[in-house]
């Protein structure tokens, strides 16, 4: 299967070094290893404005992130696109403003998800998941492989829905 | 108290303590007048005790985790640094030119998300715009052949880092004494296959930033500008090298300081102040003392410092960049920008000289002599001049790492510029509007600085910016993307 015939694209991104920011790229490191047949899996320390590149020619679009404040274990949500939002920095990207940019630039328009997967532990340098962020990322896996498995996305069929943890 | 209570306080600060981005306080007294103004940075805590204990063959990776924006520059400053600790300093030929390739793809990308990305809705639509405007979509929507530009040539530089790197992110190809790698025919093709689009687009960001500055010249020449000595390290005839050379530095009217200073002499030269109210040290020319010594470091102060850029299109702008002064040092803060354009234009120039090269596919890839145990390596970073600093034991692991990064370097020059904006446009008003806090952020954004946030996780609201009076009371509030 070609890179183009891989219709999900998931891309986890944080940095490992700093503790729980590692989630989105242990959730990305966890899929990838499975080598699901249509799923690209892509990692990052954050995202990218090149990203919007990736993003052409998929079905869905998955972000994984570490989240600071969100519900347990887990929230994944539609990520619509937000467009108006001011930068401040070059060292910041909101997967809103890539859904947006990807529109604006080059009319690409996935279906496009956000995984925010709870963590509690950000200290600089610490290369390891905190416990609690290590099962978090389990019962996040648990819910996204059985949409990636087999190349069908979380959006196919209206098989999916909005879930945060509180509803758990 | 009462003194105190009058004074108006507005903040610019990040909402928790772990975003690492900054925080901006501007206080005002009863009459309205700026008594103070100041920005505040976490700087990256814990790293040199991260990496001690860990052998310095793996340092190279390990730093890349200090920067999402700028990783490739701490992986070659390290790698440098361990050259000096296996004794492999003098890089073979292709070695060095796979490192410098590397390097370039680096500034490339970093330069060409900066201008095209943050800086231009606020060189395209003006201080004052509608902030829901003044942003990347903004540009998208408006200018999209800008956008769409800036996109390309991101990606582009991204494409040589993973050439040379191995990949995009965390990459392995500079290691002690040399490289990992050469480039492959196909890589080589691939990339040259894009190149002359590279160029063009570059000389038209040149000039694009060129006009603006030109066009807006009385409004800059004031704007969070200040005279400032300038810091960078050059080449053995006075070019601008952005790999490699000794350290210069010269002061507001161009006269030199200090020149072709080895790295391993720095700690001679440059020394940090500690002050109380930031985490972040405050670099200074020891010769000059902490209040005279202060220096800027990065595009504007590598433009003002070198004597020639050895490419052709890059030297005639730098030409005319120089000529605004009249041969002496631009102290226009919003220069950064032109100089950041004309080091992308040279960027994309020693790509392509690079890449038509035969030693890039050389075999001789690492070279090594007499070992050592402490080394200090110097890079021109896209943001400025970066010092990496170890030393090791018997067994090769880290027992001292000390990083000077230029955010640190630039930490002087853009509370002045803070400081400056903030008289100059904040003093006496009994409202700030969303354009007089821009005027703040865009000063601070000229320096790119590197707010060391290799954390994004969601829920974070990266800059918040708030009005509060003497009480505390909060009387506006904003967010920052």
């Amino acid at each position: 299967m070609t890179q183009e015939e891989k219709k999900i694209l998931l891309i986890g991104y944080g940095n490992p070094a700093r503790g729980d920011d590692g989630l989105g790229p242990a959730l990305a490191r966890a899929v990838a290893a499975r080598n699901l047949p249509g799923v690209q899996v892509e990692t990052g320390f954050q995202l990218a404005v090149e990203d919007v590149l990736e993003m052409a020619g998929r079905d869905e679009v998955i972000f994984a992130d570490a989240s600071v404040d969100g519900p347990e274990p887990f929230f994944f949500r539609p990520q619509e696109a937000e467009p108006g939002e001011e930068t401040f920095t070059t060292h910041h990207f909101r997967p809103g403003s890539l859904v947006a940019l990807a529109v604006e630039l080059f009319d690409v328009r996935p279906r496009t998800w956000v995984l925010g997967i709870r963590g509690y532990d950000f200290e600089m340098f610490k290369e390891e998941l905190s416990p609690k962020a290590e099962r978090n990322l389990e019962e996040a896996l648990s819910f996204l492989l059985p949409f990636l498995e087999g190349g069908r996305g979380p959006g196919k069929g209206g098989a999916f829905q909005t879930f945060t943890g509180e509803k758990r | 108290m009462a003194q105190e209570k009058s004074i108006k306080r507005i903040a610019i600060h990040p909402v928790t303590r772990i975003e690492g981005h900054g925080k901006v306080t501007i206080l005002m007294d009863e009459k309205k007048k700026v008594t103070q103004a100041r920005m505040h940075i976490v700087e990256f805590r814990g790293f040199e005790r991260f990496v001690q204990g860990r052998p310095y063959w793996e340092v190279p990776v390990m730093v890349q985790r200090l920067c999402g924006i700028c990783p490739v520059s701490h992986h070659l400053c390290a790698a440098k640094a361990t050259d000096w600790i296996v004794g492999g300093e003098k890089l073979t030929p292709t070695g060095e030119k796979m490192r410098r390739l590397m390097h370039y793809g680096q500034m490339f990308q970093s330069h060409s998300l900066h201008f095209f990305h943050l800086a231009s809705p606020d060189l395209l639509f003006g201080f004052d715009a509608d902030p829901a405007v003044r942003n990347i979509i903004g540009v998208a929507r408006r200018h999209k052949d800008l956008a769409v530009q800036g996109v390309m040539m991101r990606k582009y530089g991204q494409e040589v880092i993973k050439a040379t790197a191995g990949k995009k992110i965390h990459g392995t190809g500079a290691i002690p004494g040399g490289i990992n790698k050469n480039l492959s025919i196909e890589e080589r093709d691939h990339l040259l296959g894009d190149i002359d689009q590279m160029i063009r687009w570059a000389k038209a960001a040149v000039d694009l930033a060129r006009k603006y500055t030109e066009d807006h010249l009385e409004e800059l020449k004031e704007f969070g500008s200040f005279p400032s000595n300038h810091l960078a390290i050059v080449r053995e005839d006075g070019a601008l090298d952005l790999y490699d050379g000794g350290l210069r530095a010269v002061d507001a009217e161009g006269n030199k300081i200090f020149d072709h200073i080895p790295v391993q002499r720095y700690l001679e030269f440059i020394a940090e102040e500690v002050r109380d109210w930031s985490y972040m040290k405050f670099p200074f020319i020891k010769s000059l003392g902490p209040e005279k010594g202060w220096y800027r470091v990065g595009p504007l102060a590598r433009i003002n410092t070198c004597d020639f850029i050895d490419t052709p299109l890059a030297e005639k702008e730098r030409q005319e960049f120089m000529a605004l002064t009249g041969g002496k040092p631009n102290n226009i803060t919003m220069a950064y920008h032109w100089a950041r354009m004309i080091e992308t234009l040279h960027s994309a120039e020693k790509i392509k000289e690079l890449l038509h090269d035969p030693d890039l596919q050389g075999t001789d890839l690492v070279v090594k002599g007499e070992p050592r145990k402490e080394a200090m390596a110097v890079i021109e970073a896209p943001r400025g001049t970066l010092f990496h600093h170890y030393k090791v034991n018997d067994e090769g692991l880290v027992t001292m790492a000390n990083l000077i990064v230029s955010t640190t370097q630039n930490n002087e020059p853009m509370n002045r510029a803070i400081t400056k904006v903030a008289k100059d446009f904040i003093e006496g008003r009994d409202e700030i509007s969303e354009g007089l806090l821009n005027r703040v952020e865009v000063a601070i954004r000229a320096y790119d600085p590197c707010l060391s946030c290799a954390t994004h996780a969601l829920g974070r609201m990266p800059l918040v910016v708030e009005v509060r009076n003497g009480s505390g009371e909060v009387l506006d509030r904003r967010i920052r993307g």
